[in-house]
């Protein structure tokens, strides 16, 4: 047996794919491995519950926003406060901003060298310094976007990155009125970029159709958060399951008891468990979470442009679920205009200007769950204080997790349709990697503890004997 | 005049430092005309090459990868640079320290055969997450968590112009 190690570059964190080749250079089997640890569960126990949103956000660089309120919301449970008007929606003001600064990072600086610049491009050029010398106007598009995304939470927050600004009960501040006209005075610009890029993307829908119907194309359940009446969410409401046809499978459930629906498998061949929807069983539940998830569980967007742009995306598949995990890059082009549109109505909304951000409360319930959704998908925090509010227990679920069997899938997927008796190029490893970056998979945050999410592929058929060769080292 | 050689890398960290680099926005556009990106996580380039100008590292030596990494990098480097908080100080890595290693993992994996360990499919964890210059000597370190955009700019803006990057005054504030 041969070891072929892939490292995956343009994803969050560190991965490496590997590939184990048999004496006559067929795959035998692939796994996608996280190799970082770093113990947040352990080393947040004896901190305080007033602490946890600015540790948590160190999880990851890239969603901090989504840790620092996910954490703040579990602070609220324990509280047991409802946090003030202003202040619900300030973070949620915050938390749109991180949908289109972190999405627009996926799209345009991670993903956009593959379906721009294509799949078998030069490997040295096949990145963001190579999109701006080869169609700048694409690139500054995307750098101005994200740029918008990251004021919106520095205008609130004070920094761009890692903003000690949320807390349990509320905010720290509200925003100026200064600040509020200068996020206004930039969103027009923001929404011409997002409604040129979604026009970019149907635009070549038929020069990507082999990767759609390989990259994770496969019928399964879809999670996520859905508002009261069934709009698109991001921050509250319940959970809700739909399957592949979009039918709700269970709805209004209460994502402070999610063991009750999500089971956990072990792997033999694991060191990360399988998370699936208990009813259903194992593995039968994989279900995917994420901007695609939330587009198929939704019933509509609740803006006017992001709901023209949801019948767009549902005609795909003639209103039933969409399942190309491919087309989550179109779902999070969506959520950016969603977003957009959402963060238009705040900035009239004169609860934003008021002082009447944060309930003071004592420790009031000894264990708290904060439920909300990251950019990658469900994130869940789940604390346990003693009457001091001294952390004694943590469990973070974040997006990537739920993905493992979504992702696992969708590796197996490519390597058959794309490595199975051909000549292996660096071209078609990189297909391997862009099924991951799909997910745009956040290993930082899957990887709080210590993990490795093996992806196992059997293949039968021969391989290129130039395998060797045409790997990258 | 050949551009300058630029690598940037993540160990043990949150990838944020990294984020504050893409910070630099139009920046970039203006950046890449100076420098070539020869090794980066959001770069294809997948082996660290030789004969690198400056290296930007981010977050703890928390592995053995790290570590037997940091010390290859080293001697392709002329001019290695701690790029953060993690990198400076060991900062949030290092607070799993003061634990027993195996108590961090067996709180996660329970008793049975666990990663991290020993040496296997994934790298050893080290018995603490500790900062670049503890490893090998640095020569800039580049402070915060993360470092403001800003700051980022004026430590390249000094190298680019062939003076001493070494940052002062409000540039050496942590956090």
């Amino acid at each position: 047996m041969r070891k072929l190690k892939i490292p995956v570059t343009r994803i969050e964190g560190h991965g490496l794919i590997t590939l184990m080749l048999d004496e006559e250079g067929r795959v035998a089997q692939a796994r996608f491995h996280v190799t970082e640890a770093r113990g947040f569960e352990r080393f947040c126990q004896g901190r305080t519950v007033w602490e946890m949103p600015a540790i948590t956000a160190r999880v990851c660089g890239i969603c901090p926003v989504s840790h620092l309120l996910c954490s703040a919301k579990a602070g609220d449970a324990i509280l047991a406060v409802r946090v003030p008007r202003a202040a619900d929606k300030l973070r949620r003001l915050m938390n749109l901003g991180q949908f289109v600064q972190s999405h627009a990072l996926s799209f345009f600086h991670l993903s956009s060298p593959d379906l721009l610049l294509g799949w078998d491009s030069h490997p040295a050029k096949r990145n963001v310094f190579g999109l701006v010398e080869e169609n700048p106007g694409v690139a500054l598009d995307g750098i101005r976007l994200r740029a918008y995304g990251q004021q919106v939470i520095e205008e609130l927050g004070g920094r761009k990155i890692h903003p000690a600004w949320a807390v349990p009960g509320g905010v720290r501040a509200p925003l100026q009125e200064a600040a509020r006209d200068r996020l206004a005075a930039g969103l027009p610009e923001a929404m011409r970029i997002i409604q040129d890029t979604i026009s970019l993307y149907e635009g070549h829908l038929d020069d990507w159709a082999e990767e759609i119907s390989s990259f994770g194309d496969f019928p399964s359940l879809f999670m996520s958060l859905v508002a009261p009446d069934g709009t698109w969410e991001h921050y509250g409401g319940h959970i809700r399951f739909v399957d592949s046809d979009r039918n709700v499978v269970a709805d209004g459930l209460d994502p402070a008891r999610y063991p009750d629906y999500i089971g956990e498998q072990v792997e033999g061949w694991s060191y990360l468990k399988f998370p699936y929807h208990r009813e259903t069983g194992y593995p039968e539940g994989l279900y995917r979470v994420g901007p695609l998830a939330r587009l198929n569980c939704c019933d509509r967007m609740g803006t006017p442009l992001a709901d023209e742009a949801l019948r767009r995306f549902r005609a795909l598949a003639d209103g039933t679920a969409v399942t190309p995990s491919f087309h989550s890059h179109y779902a999070r082009l969506i959520e950016i205009l969603a977003a957009l549109e959402r963060i238009k109505g705040y900035l009239s909304d004169p609860d934003l200007l008021s002082e009447r951000v944060r309930a003071e409360a004592g420790i009031n319930e000894l264990e708290g769950v904060g439920v909300h959704e990251a950019p990658r998908g469900t994130l869940f925090h789940h604390y346990r204080v003693d009457e001091d509010g001294v952390i004694t227990w943590v469990n973070l679920i974040v997006s990537t997790g739920h993905n493992n069997l979504a992702m696992n899938r969708t590796v197996q997927q490519i390597a058959r349709h794309y490595l199975s008796g051909r000549e292996i190029t660096e071209g078609l490893l990189n297909r391997l990697e862009g099924g991951i970056r799909a997910y745009d998979p956040c290993l930082s945050c899957s990887v709080h503890a210590v993990g490795h999410l093996p992806l196992r592929v059997e293949l039968y058929d021969a391989a290129g004997r130039l395998i060797s060769e045409r790997a990258r080292a | 005049m050949s551009k300058v050689k630029v690598a940037t890398i993540w160990f043990s960290g949150c990838s944020g430092c990294h984020m504050s680099f893409l910070d630099l926005d139009e920046r970039l556009v203006e950046l890449a005309q100076k420098v070539d990106i020869v090794y980066s996580p959001v770069v294809d380039i997948k082996e660290f090459p030789d004969g690198v100008d400056v290296t930007l590292v981010e977050g703890a030596v928390g592995n053995s990868e790290h570590w037997e990494l940091l010390r290859e990098i080293r001697k392709r480097t002329k001019l290695l640079v701690a790029f953060g908080d993690c990198a400076v100080t060991g900062n949030v890595p290092s607070m799993r320290n003061p634990l027993p290693r195996e108590e961090v993992l067996r709180s996660v994996y329970g008793d049975g055969e666990i990663p991290g360990l020993e040496e296997g499919e994934v790298p050893k964890l080290l018995p603490q997450a500790l900062p670049l210059s503890m490893v090998v000597p640095v020569d800039g370190f580049i402070h915060g968590c993360p470092p403001p955009a800003d700051r980022i700019w004026r430590f390249l803006q000094r190298l680019l112009a062939g003076e001493s990057p070494l940052l002062v005054g409000e540039d050496l504030r942590f956090g």
